[in-house]
């Protein structure tokens, strides 16, 4: 199956890419397509912890099985704002 | 009114948006790019949005605001690209019968906005610049993120 990637902020700065496309093996998580990003581009394991993960435009967890044609977005943490 | 523009944020337009006869109070939050931060002298912000995404997360906090508040209406709008500093980056106007539930809206959508919404700040400042909340940022399952 093949899904479609897009990243945004420090993330699409780093990769030099707003969006990609990924061919994976059927029943693959979004734990295992970012196993296949950071093996590709170890730099991106730092960041392991603060990434979070949406398929079609909802938050997900990486259990969450994806299917053909999702739309994976990889969300650097949001813009803060915490002292009020 | 759920809206990302990419020009100035009429604030009296997000206002009118909530207008109802039947409100007796109407609150507004506007936030406004500061000019420091940690120290840094800040030259301009600027922001990005996943669109599609970021507008519906901004539906289901007014959805969630209206079930937990007896509110009229609520309206959102976040500007994104380079806002100079000073201006607004976000209006959030808030109409009920009595100002308690308006008040008490505005500042969840605020705070929640700030938690869930995909769009990212990039802060400019002399001699540099960095994507806020990148730096020590922790992953957060959504809805459970501390406050």
């Amino acid at each position: 199956m093949t899904v479609r990637l897009r990243f945004f902020a420090s993330l699409r700065e780093r990769l030099k890419a707003s969006a990609a496309e990924r061919t994976l093996s059927d029943g693959a998580t979004v734990a295992d397509l970012w196993a296949v990003l950071c093996r590709e581009r170890p730099d991106l394991e730092t960041l392991s912890r603060s990434i979070t993960f949406a398929v079609n435009r909802e938050y997900v967890e990486r259990e969450h099985v994806l299917a053909d044609g999702d739309e994976v977005a990889l969300i650097p943490p949001v813009s803060g704002g915490s002292q009020w | 009114m759920f809206e990302i523009v990419e020009h100035p944020i009429e604030i009296d337009v997000v206002t009118a948006a909530v207008a109802d006869p039947a409100t007796g109070a109407t609150v507004t939050f506007v936030g406004t790019t500061r000019d420091h931060n940690d120290g840094r002298q800040v030259t301009q912000l600027e922001y990005e949005a996943y669109p599609e995404m970021a507008l519906a997360e901004m539906r289901k906090i007014g959805d969630e605001a209206r079930r937990r508040w007896p509110i009229a209406a609520i309206a959102i709008v976040h500007r994104i690209g380079v806002v100079p500093i000073g201006e607004a980056s976000v209006v959030i106007a808030v109409s009920s019968a009595h100002r308690a539930a308006a008040f008490a809206a505005c500042h969840f959508a605020i705070d929640r906005l700030k938690e869930v919404v995909p769009i990212w700040k990039k802060e400019h400042f002399q001699g540099g610049e960095v994507w806020i909340g990148t730096q020590t940022g922790e992953a957060f399952a959504p809805g459970t993120r501390p406050r």
